[in-house]
């Protein structure tokens, strides 16, 4: 579709097509976008009109996720505490986007600093699912699946800790990708969890994603966990069909906790891989059990030392007179930090304390080395796993904010590719009523192109992708 | 008297790179508009990450080596956490388990005879901003905040308690500081160069950590504090409270900041956005170059030129010195040399507070060699030296436009008869049995001479004519 999309702007009007997607959101009510950068948009959409540039987005409108820094577009991770700082830096990712013709078009609504399953934790209040708009898109990258769903934007950028663009991506029926960790470079990504997150991107199809992954995976000096390929190739491969593929269905990934409508689109699409060219068998993922805990320790641990810089003296929320440095910081960081991320925060600093960090850290560390061990063990038996993306379809709006176990249980089938550091696509496989179900394709190592191979070939033999909401 | 218990942590700004430890900024910044040398990652923005400098890390192994320590085979970075403003991440990147170098030792001037104190180890981490109060830091309205100085490359070397007084304590950074000269990693005349935190306690009693002391002479003036304080405790029979305390360097005293308690739990934890550093093959390459260390070229010195112990001791101490002295010995009488420059030479500089490099080796050379071939007296010599500090010019000129080359025999006797005639009450003495009032003449002939005569040969002149008289 951005193929298509990328012609019509070159032989049409950039500016029209992004007029008619801020008139959309403008009326839209799911609330997708934090800022608009209408201006900036609008003048480079001229620009391209008058002479356009070359490029594999040129042209193209991208929404990006809060938490990605863009030269002079305000990046506040849906926090108070950030509100007002704008960076004077563009993100690795954005840089790639522009130089491949994209034109920045916002950011999009996120849980704070991607701490949630819902997008309900942002201070500027949840964002909606487009198939309804009583229920939660998911989260953390709510906004940016949920403005692609509904059609306020062509694609968009999201990052994924653990589940953040695969679960808003199966709560909205589009396609999501956590890339491997090292893929694409998280400089310019506000930290969560540094040694968990990859910036993924969120797109209507598995062809779109296949270019956007083409555009911002590879090399940078400026992240020494970056792997060093300079660029990747993903649209080539796609059609080469999956015949003699080997799927391997984790048995953890089914059962209790399940929704039933869930696992049934789920094994109705394991079905159809087969008949597909496909072969599959069950496996085992024997430590997927510890996999929460040890994923909520490491993150939780990360992010109370990654969030100690938010104290408002360089940028940021400023309140009040000014005091004393003790009495200032922690009066700014007890309005700036919504609930949920002053509770990680705590979770995280005890962790990391002394006489608990053996106890709780390293034992997670040990823990997240099984799980990875698990999933090296079964991919050399298999070629990818397939399992449920989420537990249930989208909740409501306030069903589970109160209750934060029953959130983070939710994240069950997602935690476990983050911390084994592998990649994994989310793309729609059918409906549970309105509601869409997200289908999970694992794949090992640098091994996107064989998950996205498969995504495709599956997307290409079933409609739910054509599906939109009646928004859209 | 209960034993004296000191050990030290340095942290040495790794000044001679040229960009910080995790971006590329300058180092430069001395002298420099406050937050004018600063990018995203040392003002540690959201979303900006830590990129490894390679040669800060060859330097640290470079600093290790020279202190005989064992180089691990992969080294970690650790986020140490605590919140300051002068810290703008809310952690400092620093090292905790795996660091760089375990091990080794400093050989330093004890205070009875020669002695080597151990190392524990050396780490590397980035320097914090630095903070400016208006006023004294109790009384300042404000405080502002420069981040030039964060992310300065930071090597912290960490002694055992092995240091016995506070001299010994200077004798140890002083030793460090010189072979970190050499190592040319480091120059100690930049500000905030070292700094150092020093554990002290008395046997049998707890310690005290007195943290961040800016000068060699405050570590010492900080020490000799901590020792009468301790020791005025005990004598009241009071207990030291294991603490951390300032040096407070205008009061010359130290005051408590935080009490054990109140110490701070950092939270150490593996720097998630670093990879881990197999250093183990790099260090053949880096053990290559390293030069002559100070001892090693103190006993060459020894050997190679003839000098005593202690002029080799005191022209090693500071390489430009040394290089200095090889440079004249290579153009000069080495003994000769030696003398004139750890002798006179330095002291003439030091009373000036000025360094070898304001005197030219080429200067140096003539001097010794007009010595050498007693073309000037020792005294001159003294005098063109001091001429060319003050006023400038150079030794030949100096000789020639003040007349100062050694007089001539005839002057010399002419010089000698006026003096035996002239002293007639020092050569009664003499002539009493008082060998001694033979001096006074000879005095009496140098100061005729303007010093230009050798005073050996004045002195055999004066017998002859005495005799003769």
């Amino acid at each position: 579709m951005l193929t298509e999309l990328r012609e019509q702007l070159k032989a049409g009007s950039a500016e029209d097509y992004l007029e008619k997607l801020f008139e959309t959101i403008r009326r839209s009510k799911i609330n997708a976008f934090t800022t608009l950068a209408q201006e900036s948009a609008l003048q480079k959409a001229r620009e391209f009109d008058k002479s356009p540039w070359p490029g594999p987005l040129a042209g193209i409108p991208v929404a990006i996720k809060e938490c990605i820094s863009t030269a002079g577009i305000e990046t506040n991770c849906s926090s108070r505490i950030l509100q007002g700082y704008i960076p004077p830096y563009d993100a690795h990712v954005v840089e790639r986007l522009k130089a491949a013709g994209a034109i920045i078009m916002g950011k999009t609504n996120m849980d704070e600093f991607a701490m949630g399953t819902s997008t309900e934790t942002s201070c500027f209040g949840p964002t909606r699912n487009p198939w309804d708009l009583e229920r939660v898109p998911g989260g953390s990258s709510g906004g940016s699946a949920a403005c692609v769903s509904a059609g306020e934007a062509p694609c968009s950028l999201g990052s994924d800790t653990g589940g953040s663009v695969r679960c808003p991506a199966s709560f909205c029926g589009i396609v999501g990708l956590k890339p491997t960790y090292g893929l694409v470079s998280r400089y310019g990504l506000v930290a969560y969890a540094n040694s968990l997150e990859q910036i993924g991107p969120l797109t209507l199809t598995v062809e779109d994603m296949a270019l956007m992954m083409e555009v911002i995976a590879g090399h940078d000096w400026r992240d020494s966990t970056s792997a060093s390929q300079e660029r990747w190739s993903f649209v080539q491969g796609l059609q080469r069909g999956i015949v003699g593929l080997k799927i391997g269905i984790p048995q953890e990934y089914f059962g209790e906790g399940v929704d039933n409508q869930v696992e049934k689109a789920t094994w109705e699409a394991i079905s159809r891989l087969e008949a597909l060219g496909a072969s599959w068998q069950q496996v085992s993922l024997p430590h997927t059990r510890y996999a929460l805990a040890a994923y909520y320790v490491i993150a939780m641990s990360e992010a109370s030392s990654n969030l100690a810089r938010f104290d408002g003296l360089r940028y940021g929320l400023r309140v009040g007179e000014d005091q004393d440095w003790h009495t200032t910081f922690s009066e700014i960081r007890a309005r700036g930090f919504g609930p949920e991320v002053k509770r990680r925060i705590l979770l995280g600093t005890y962790a990391l304390s002394a006489g608990y960090y053996g106890r709780y850290y390293l034992k997670a560390l040990k823990v997240r080395t099984l799980i990875k061990n698990d999933f090296l063990r079964a991919f050399k038996e298999v070629d990818l796993l397939a399992s449920p993306t989420m537990p249930i379809p989208a909740f409501k709006i306030g069903e589970r904010i109160n209750d934060p176990l029953s959130l983070y249980m939710a994240d069950v089938f997602t935690v476990p590719i983050n911390l084994a550091g592998v990649p994994a696509v989310s793309l729609p496989c059918g409906f549970a009523g309105q509601l869409p179900i997200g289908l999970q394709l694992i794949g090992h190592h640098f091994e996107e192109d064989l998950v996205l191979k498969a995504a495709y070939a599956y997307e290409q033999a079933t409609p739910h992708h054509l599906k939109r909401p009646e928004v859209a | 008297m209960e034993e004296v218990i000191i050990g030290l942590e340095i942290h040495v700004q790794l000044n001679r790179l040229h960009s910080k430890l995790f971006c590329s900024c300058s180092t430069g910044y001395h002298n420099a508009e406050p937050n004018s040398h600063t990018c995203p990652v040392c003002l540690g923005l959201p979303g900006s990450l830590p990129v490894l400098n390679r040669k800060a890390v060859e330097y640290g192994i470079k600093v290790g080596l020279a202190l005989g320590c064992k180089i691990e085979e992969e080294t970690l970075f650790y986020r140490k956490n605590y919140y300051y403003p002068d810290l703008p991440k809310g952690f400092q990147i620093s090292q905790y388990d795996y660091p760089l170098a375990t091990g080794g030792q400093i050989l330093i001037k004890g205070d009875d005879g020669e002695r080597n104190i151990r190392i524990t180890r050396a780490h590397m981490e980035e320097d914090p901003g630095r903070l400016v109060h208006a006023g004294t830091i109790d009384k300042a309205r404000y405080t502002m905040v420069d981040y030039n100085r964060c992310g300065m490359p930071l090597l912290e070397v960490v002694t055992m308690p092995d240091l016995r007084s506070p001299k010994e304590a200077r004798s140890l950074l002083d030793k460090l500081r010189s072979i970190l000269e050499y190592l040319d990693v480091f120059d100690g005349n930049l500000e905030g160069a070292m700094r150092v935190d020093a554990n002290i306690s008395l046997s049998g009693g707890d310690r005290t950590e007195v943290k961040n002391i800016s000068s060699f002479k405050g570590v010492e003036k900080a020490l000799s504090y901590e020792i009468t304080r301790q020791r005025n405790l005990r004598r009241r029979s009071m207990k030291v409270v294991q603490e951390t305390r300032h040096y407070d360097e205008l009061r010359n005293i130290t005051v408590s900041i935080r009490s054990k308690e109140e110490a701070h739990d950092y939270r150490y934890f593996p720097e998630p956005d670093l990879v881990p550093l197999r250093i183990a093959a790099w260090v053949p390459a880096i053990k290559s170059t390293l030069p002559e260390l100070p001892d090693a070229r103190r006993e060459r010195f020894v050997s190679e030129f003839g000098l005593t112990d202690d002029h080799a001791k005191s022209l090693t101490s500071e390489v430009k010195v040394a290089d200095f002295y090889e440079a004249v010995a290579a153009k000069a009488p080495a003994k000769l040399a030696a003398v004139w420059i750890a002798d006179v030479l330095k002291g003439e500089l030091n009373y000036r507070g000025l360094g070898i490099e304001s005197f030219k080796e080429s200067h140096a050379v003539d001097i010794v060699n007009m010595l050498d071939s007693s073309q000037i007296t020792e005294d001159v010599a003294v005098e063109v030296i001091r001429t060319i500090l003050d006023k400038g010019g150079d030794p030949g000129g100096i000789v020639k436009a003040k007349g100062l080359g050694k007089a001539g025999d005839e002057a010399v006797i002419r010089a000698v008869r006026e003096a035996v005639a002239e002293c007639t009450a020092a050569l009664a003495d003499y002539r009493a049995g008082s060998p001694r009032a033979l001096n006074y003449i000879v005095g009496q002939v140098m100061k005729k001479t303007r010093g230009r005569a050798d005073p050996g040969e004045v002195h055999r002149l004066v017998l002859q004519e005495v005799e003769r008289a």
